[in-house]
This record gives structure tokens, sequence and C-alpha cells, in this order.
């Protein structure tokens, strides 16, 4: 048998079914692992010792019992920071809460509870979700696992790195612009944003509520096809959640491809993308073709304008989700004030950092009376037209394939003295957001550095199936 | 002064009368501990999310209706954010550019007679915010959140009042349409409706409008009147000195009778509206809307058209029984168990009234049902119990509904019909009072009610005084 922190998640979850491995080893292998590795890695803002092992003796009797026997029973999870554990500190790694205790739990980690899992902790992020490089957290940067020297992605850095550094089994991350699948990328893992409502927001704590969907993070394609499956479902508490029908993911994981047709967009690969990230990306276009996909090119049009609709929109969702943060009744309250207002201005000035400011500034100019019209209803029209782009494109192919990230992780610091730069490493991942899509990064190879390199693949809204489908064909053929 | 005329403009907030709160299942009770009447989503925590309570749209959509307004098809809620601790999230859910009503009016007639339409413009649906309480105490200030996201409508007319007797006509008729909807109670002092007076004046025959001030604070009609009276003055004064009127926000104290400016145009926010990404839009179907169609009460108006119609009552009666809806349905009932209507009416004016006063209750609160106070009408016309034993047993049905035939033969208080038996009782009176005898003998009518007196003692109460008297006069 191998070692517990190297088995992927459903395989784990079979060891503790034929009582190989008690729930109990499970967590306690995981929790030694976040020992050692965590203090160079830095994957979580908390590590809940007490819970993750009161979880596990109650999953092992359940399990024990027969009341659980789910393929995730007694496989420990870590949970991205922004998403509410009740009783357990949710700080979205920011300064404004960093004493926040929620008193109620976000239905994905409910969902995830149900079908047993150990919740090991939560993990660090970019504050607020903002950022692509986990660097912006108010409880410092979370380093790659491939080289330390290098940053995990964002914003669901830390849970990616946790994933890749075997600190958990799987975790759960958010992606609002690209925040599961660039991370995923990043460290040579898989990471996948699901259509638009398919999993609950609720508990969610929002960055741009129309964007935003949480996804898991894994070591393989059948991973996330479980874990979806476990979270995903319709919840009356979230007005977007999708009442669709419930879904086993796992069913698409089928070696097939004979009637998948890809579309390549030659927009994705001009100006700007590294050659060595194109190589690796064409090559499993390439993988595919041999696995009796159609493959082809094809313009997508509209690339260029997604960036500034995204950075208006999100920006302007983010500057009233946060206005809620006012050191009133949770977080952060400065400590000297004089009145109502200096009291807002202060708590607010000391507890955000510098890019959730500049996102607020951002969105609060777009909404302001006088500019509406010009910035936030225009970047809503081209949201519109980038779906339409979209929708033109699923009508000729099943699948979408492209890089996840212009470039391989960037080195510690390199990134948030430019932020235009870093706006613009999103490019391949914002438009799937803003036309509500699923898309997936699967690892495709590694750099000539060594550091990781990932495929993504889209397919239209509600179709994970064919996604699950050519992720896994190509997972196993590569 | 005549030469001015005031030009008003109202926006009416009412409270809508929905059990649970409009994004979450939060009771709407007034009263409670403070903060007993919150969840995650009216407090705004990280994380929690709206869902619109489908019976605000109901409510929202029977009142756009009921004024003749357009109702938005797709509609959207907006936030309006601004920042305030009574305002959990530090947005407020309202709506500003799809709201759920636009372009109705309603027919007016003021007391003197003047009947005119009054445009709306729009109504919109919104949260309430929650409740400040500064502790001076404590010198800190304190929140309660259990009526942040209680549902509110606001209805915005356009311009078109021109007195006080207008508005106060316009807001009666609000009033009546949306408490017979059943949407609202309505209550003014208690702040479920609220009135926020847009007031300018301009020369009889201008066309253009003046500047405008708003109004608020006015939580009674007779403020409502006093406070369009001065404001009328004092924008007048202010022309007639040759100075502006300043575009501002002022609020009104009805005990000193004058107003205080609370901000002006310039310190006006930018409330940086743009659609809730929290909550879908909303389409509206001919199916919904036909469904709260049929739902529609008959309004005051036909009611009292039909009450002299049918029933033949006086004025006076009627429009005191359809000042309510519920009392309306009361009466209505109780004459459709068969009592006659004029009887009902006077228990509705008469002891009704008396009763709900006394105990500081609305007639939403009447707990006796139509049937039992039918049945004691036809005691009272069977002549079965007289008028005060009936008093006695309607006080005891205001308070427990028991059931009048019943409650006469636990307590034993049918009246005597056994004229053998009253003779007797009158024959034994006379002779045990020979002096009263004498008395009405000798000329003084007055003697008698002693004698009626002492044989209704004599029965406890089980006769009818009438008879009492023609058996006495009889006799004597």
């Amino acid at each position: 048998m191998s070692k517990i922190t190297e088995m992927d998640a459903l395989t784990l979850g079979q060891a503790i079914k034929s009582k190989e491995v008690t729930v109990k080893e499970a967590t306690e292998e995981y929790l030694k692992s976040i020992k050692d590795k965590d203090e160079k890695y830095n994957c979580y803002v908390t590590v809940d010792e007490e819970g993750a092992m009161k979880a596990a003796s109650e999953v092992q009797s359940k399990i024990d019992s027969g009341e659980l026997s789910g393929p995730l029973a007694g496989v420990p999870v870590a949970i991205k920071d922004n998403m509410c554990t009740e009783g357990l500190l949710t700080t979205c790694s920011s300064r404004i809460l960093y004493n926040y205790v929620p008193t109620f739990e976000s239905t994905a980690v409910t969902n995830l509870r149900n079908a047993g899992a150990v919740i090991l902790g939560k993990t660090n992020m970019d504050e607020f979700a903002m950022g692509s490089t986990t660097e912006t957290s108010y409880f410092g940067p979370t380093r790659n696992p491939a080289n330390p020297e290098h940053v995990p992605g964002g914003s669901s850095g830390g849970s990616a790195a946790a994933v890749a550094a075997g600190e958990c089994a799987y975790a759960l991350g958010s992606d609002t612009g690209g925040s599961i699948r660039q991370p995923a990328s990043y460290c040579g893992v898989v990471g996948i944003k699901p259509t638009y409502g398919t999993v609950s927001r609720y508990g969610l704590i929002a960055y741009g509520s129309s964007l935003d969907q949480i996804g898991p993070l894994t070591k393989n394609v059948s991973d996330a096809a479980a874990v979806l499956t476990a979270i995903a479902g319709h919840d009356h508490r979230d007005s977007t959640s999708v009442d669709r029908e419930s879904q086993d993911y796992t069913k698409a994981l089928v070696k097939d491809v004979k009637d998948i047709k890809i579309g390549i967009p030659r927009d994705y690969f001009g100006e700007g993308l590294d050659p060595e990230v194109a190589a690796a990306v064409k090559k499993s276009a390439d993988v595919l073709k041999a696995a009796g996909a159609t493959v082809e090119e094809f313009d997508l049009s509209l690339v260029n304008y997604a960036i500034p609709a995204y950075y208006t929109i999100a920006a302007a969702e983010a500057s009233s989700n946060l206005e809620r943060f006012d050191g009133i009744k949770y977080g952060y309250r400065t400590e000297d004030y004089n009145g109502l207002h200096n009291m807002y201005k202060k708590s607010r000035s000391e507890g955000f950092g510098a890019e959730v400011k500049r996102r607020i500034m951002l969105g609060s100019f777009v909404l302001s009376s006088g500019y509406y019209d010009a910035y936030y209803l225009k970047a809503l029209k081209v949201k519109a037209l980038i779906k339409k782009a979209f929708d033109d494109a699923f009508a000729k192919y099943d699948i979408i394939l492209g890089p996840v990230a212009p470039t391989t992780a960037p080195k510690l610091g390199e990134s948030l003295s430019d932020p235009i730069k870093m706006y613009l490493g999103d490019i391949y991942t914002i438009s799937v957001n803003l036309a509500g899509l699923p898309g997936i990064s699967v690892p495709c190879g590694t750099d000539s550095a060594g550091l990781p390199i990932g495929v993504q693949l889209l397919a239209d809204c509600f179709n994970e199936d064919k996604l699950f489908r050519t992720a896994y064909t190509y997972e196993s053929e590569k | 002064m005549s030469d001015y005329e005031t030009v008003i403009g109202l926006e009416v907030h009412v409270e809508l009368a929905t059990k649970t709160k409009i994004f979450c299942g939060c009771s709407t009770a007034f009263g409670g501990e403070p903060n007993t009447h919150t969840c995650p989503v009216c407090t705004g925590m990280p994380g929690s999310l709206p869902v619109l309570n489908r019976q605000v749209l109901e409510y929202a959509c029977a009142v756009g209706l009921a004024t003749n307004c357009d109702i938005t098809r797709y509609c959207k809620f907006d936030r309006k954010n601004y920042f305030y601790p009574d305002n959990p999230q530090n947005y407020q859910i309202s709506q500003l550019y799809l709201p759920i009503c636009r372009n109705g009016h309603v027919d007016i007639e003021t007391e003197s007679g003047v009947k005119k339409a009054v445009r709306i413009h729009e109504i919109h649906m919104e949260e309430d915010a929650g409740k400040l309480i500064h502790d001076d105490w404590l010198d800190a200030s304190l929140v309660d959140y259990n009526r942040s996201g209680v549902p509110l409508i606001e209805i915005v007319s356009e311009p078109d009042m021109r007195s006080a007797e207008e508005v106060i006509a316009y807001l009666e008729k609000l009033r009546m349409t949306i408490s017979y909807l059943g949407a609202s109670d309505c209550k003014l002092q208690e702040g479920s409706m609220r009135a926020d007076v847009n007031l300018s004046v301009r020369k009889v025959g201008e066309t253009e409008f003046g500047t405008r001030t708003e109004m608020k604070n006015l939580n009674s009609f007779k403020a409502i009147a006093r406070a369009i009276a001065g404001e009328t003055e004092r924008q007048i004064d202010l022309l007639e000195a040759g100075q502006p009127v300043i575009q501002e926000t002022r609020r009104w104290d009805d005990d000193k009778e004058c107003s205080y400016a609370m901000r002006s145009k310039e310190d006006a926010q930018d409330y940086r509206y743009f659609p809730d990404p929290d909550l879908v839009p909303i389409s509206i179907t001919d199916e919904f809307l036909d469904e709260i169609r049929a739902r529609e009460p008959e309004f005051r108006e036909a009611k009292i058209a039909r009450y002299k119609e049918e029933f033949g009552l006086p004025d006076k009666d009627i429009l005191l029984i359809t000042e309510n809806k519920h009392l309306a349905d009361v009466f209505e009932e109780t004459v459709s168990e068969g009592a006659p209507a004029k009887k009902v009416s006077n228990w509705l004016m008469v002891e009704t009234m008396r009763l709900l006063k006394e105990n500081d209750l609305d007639p939403e609160d009447i707990r006796f049902s139509p049937k039992n106070l039918a049945a004691l009408i036809n005691l009272t016309e069977k002549k079965t119990v007289n008028s005060t034993v009936a008093k006695e047993i309607f006080e005891e049905m205001f308070k427990s509904d028991c059931d009048p035939v019943k409650y006469v033969e636990d307590h034993g208080l049918a009246m005597q019909n056994d004229e053998g038996a009253l003779r007797e009782t009158i024959q034994k009176v006379i002779d045990e009072n020979p002096q009263s005898v004498a008395d009405y003998r000798a000329g003084k009518e007055k003697a008698i009610g002693f004698l009626v007196g002492q044989t209704m003692k004599a029965m406890q109460g089980k006769c009818d005084p009438g008879s009492v008297n023609k058996i006495l006069k009889e006799l004597l």
C-alpha cells in the first residue's frame, strides 16, 4: 500500500471503506504532513486539528454502521478560507475578518460533511479572492510546492498548493475569473469551475456574485468528478442556484472521445503566450486527436474585450459586496476613532489590503452617477456579446481547448508591482466566468524549469459530463 | 397670498403584511426583544444570500393592479449603496431601473367635493432598515435588526395634488385600497404607512414648477395638513422676500409646528445603484396576474353602493361598517346567517365599537363569529332575552366567542314568557308596595318605574320590561 498522503481521494476513500486504513489514520497522516510542510508552503490560514480528529471518529462510526458509504467518506479535505464554516475562523485572508467565526455553514461544506468529509482546515488565498498569486493575503503568501521560489497562482493558491504538497487529499476553491483553474495549472493539479449555478454560493463570502462559483481542486480528473457530485445541487437559499437534475459526474469518466469535436481558438495562441506553454497545450490536443476526437482551429473573437469587461463587472459587484465590512458588527475595528464616519474610514483603511482597495475604488467609480452607462452598462453588453460568441462556437464544437494562463508560475514578488500585467494574465480564464461556462484545468506537462503547465477545456453550460469525459480520456492517454 | 398655488407629490412607504421578511424566513412581528427576529440574511452576515418572498411580489402586484398601474413583466432588484449602521449590508435592496409597477392613477374625491385623478409614477419593492437606539446612559448607539428586511412598497405619485385636502383624500384612498387588499394595515401612527411630502409653490397660471422641498417625519393626517400649510407659507414668504427656495430635505416638528433643514441637494449621496446580482430577474406571467385579479376584493366604493341598494342602511351605518374590510365581512356574514341588516349594523356600530375602544383593539381583532352574532340577534328577536341580558351575553361573546344559545341555557337567562307567572309576580309586587301604588294612582307617573324595577328584580331580569309595564298598568 502506498503512503496515505500520496493516494488520490477516491483511492483513499476505497482504502477506508475496505478497512485497510482508518479515518483516524488518514486524518493523522494529513495533520502530520501539514505540520511537516506548511511552515514552508503556508497553504493554511487555520488548521483545525481538534475538529478534524473529532470528525474523524464520528465519520468512522458512521462508516462502520453503514450510514456513510459514499466514495469520499472519511477522506480529509481543505476548504478555501472564503467559505463559511460554522464555529471555525473564516477570514478571506483579510485583516478585516481576522477574528470572524461564522454562525452558519456554507452549503457546499455542509454537502461535503454529509458525504463524510473530514475538514482539516482553511486554506490561504488572495485577500477576498482578489489576485492571481495568493500574495495579497494578510497572512503572507503561499509558495508553490513545485518550486517554493514561485507563487502557486491564485486566488485559490492555498487550496491548489495543499493538494500538490499532499497537505490534503483534495480541496475546495472558488473561481471568479480563473481562481481555481489558474492555481491548478501552476501547481500541477486538476481544478474545475462548474457552470454558474451548479454549486450553491450560500455561505461563500462574495467577491463578484454574478461570476463566483465553488469547485474542487484534486489530484486527478476522477476525484474532481466525485467531489463535484458531492457538492453540487439545487439550494433554495441561493436564488442563482440552478435546479438541475442531480447528476453523478463519475459516470462520465469514460475513455471515449470519438464523437467529440474540439475547437482551438487561434486568438488564444497570439502574442503574450509563452512558447513552452503553447507547445504543451498543442501537444495535449494531439493526444485527444490520436484518441479519436476531431480537432480544428477557429476564431473565437472578442477575446481582448474580456479583461476590461471582467474587471468592470467584478470590481463593481465587489465594491458593494464588501461594504458590509465596516467594523460595526464583526471583524476588525480601528482602535481610535472620532465618530461614526471616521470609524468606518479608519477600520476599512486599516482592514483592507492594497489590491482590495484598488478594486473597491475601481468598482465605486464605474457605478457612480454619470459613469454607470459608460462603464458598467457597457461591460454588461460586452458580457452578453462574449456569451453569444461562445454560443456560436458551441454550435460547432463540443469542447474548446486552450491554455489556462499565458505563462507558468511567476516568482514571488514579480506580479504585485504591475497590477495591469497581473490582470492580463487572466485572459484565458475570465471569459468563461463572464459566459457562465464550465472549465477544467488538467496538467499537461512542465516547462524547462520544471514548473507545471495546464491545459484548459471548456464546454457549453451544463455539459460537465463532456468536459469530464474529454479530460479523463486525455489524462489516461497522455 | 391667494395668487400662489401649492404643488404636491407624495412618496408613501407601506409596510406589507407578510408573516415573514422579504428576503429570509424571519418573523415580521412588531416588538420582540432586540435582535430576536433575525438570521444571517437580515443581519448582513458575510456569505448569506437573499431569496425573494413570493407574497411580497403578490401584494405589490395586487396594489399595482388596484391603482391602475402597468405591471413590469420583467423586473429586477437593485442595490442602493450607503453606509449607515441600521443597514446591515450597507446597501438596501430596492428597485430603481425596473420597478414592479408604473403609470397608475387613483381617483379621489375631497371633503369639499373636488374630484380628480392622482397619477402614480411608480411603485417599487424594498427592504426596511433596522432601528438605532441611542443610549445616553451607556453613551453608545445600539442597533436592533428585528425590522431589518421587513418588506415595504414605496408608492411615488406625480405632483398632481394642490392642497392638504387633496393629499389627505389621496392617502385615505390608498389606505382603504391597500387595507381592503389585506396587503397592509396602513397605520400612520405605528409607521406601517409613512408619507414624505414633496412640495413647491408657484404663481397661479405658471407652467413651470417651483423648486421643491421634501418633508419627512409626518405621522398623522393632522401633522401632514399642518406641515403642508407651514411649508407653503414658508416658501411663499421666501419668494415674496426675493429669496430662493433651496432644494432640500426638511424634518417636520409637529409639536413646534415648524420644519428644519436636514440635508440639501448638494449633500445628496451617490447611491451607485446597480442590479443586485444575488437575485434573479422576475418574469411575471399572465397566469400570475390573473390569479391576483381573481382574488381582488370588492372595494369600498362598490360596497357602499351595494349596501345602499341591497340593505337600505343609513349612510352613517354604511360609512362606519365599510371603513374596515374585516368589519364589513363580519356584517355581511352575519346578515347571510339570517340576521336583519339594521340589527347587525346596530350591534357592530354600538356595542362592538365600544368594546373595541375599551380594549384598545382593532376590528381585525374581533373574535366572535358571525354565526354567534346572528344567533344572539335571533334570541332578542324572539324575545328569549331582553336587551340588558343580550348585552351581557355579547360581552362574553366578544371575549370568548361563546354560543349565545348555550350560554342562555347554562346561565338560565331565558325570559319568563309565561304570562300567568308574570301576572302573579306583579300582583305580589303591587300588594307589597302600597305607597308606590298610591302615588301612581295619585298621578305620579314615575312611581310605576319603581314597580317595574321591583318586578324585574323578582323575576331575576328574565322578563321583558315592556310586558311588565303593560300588565302593571292593566292591574293598577
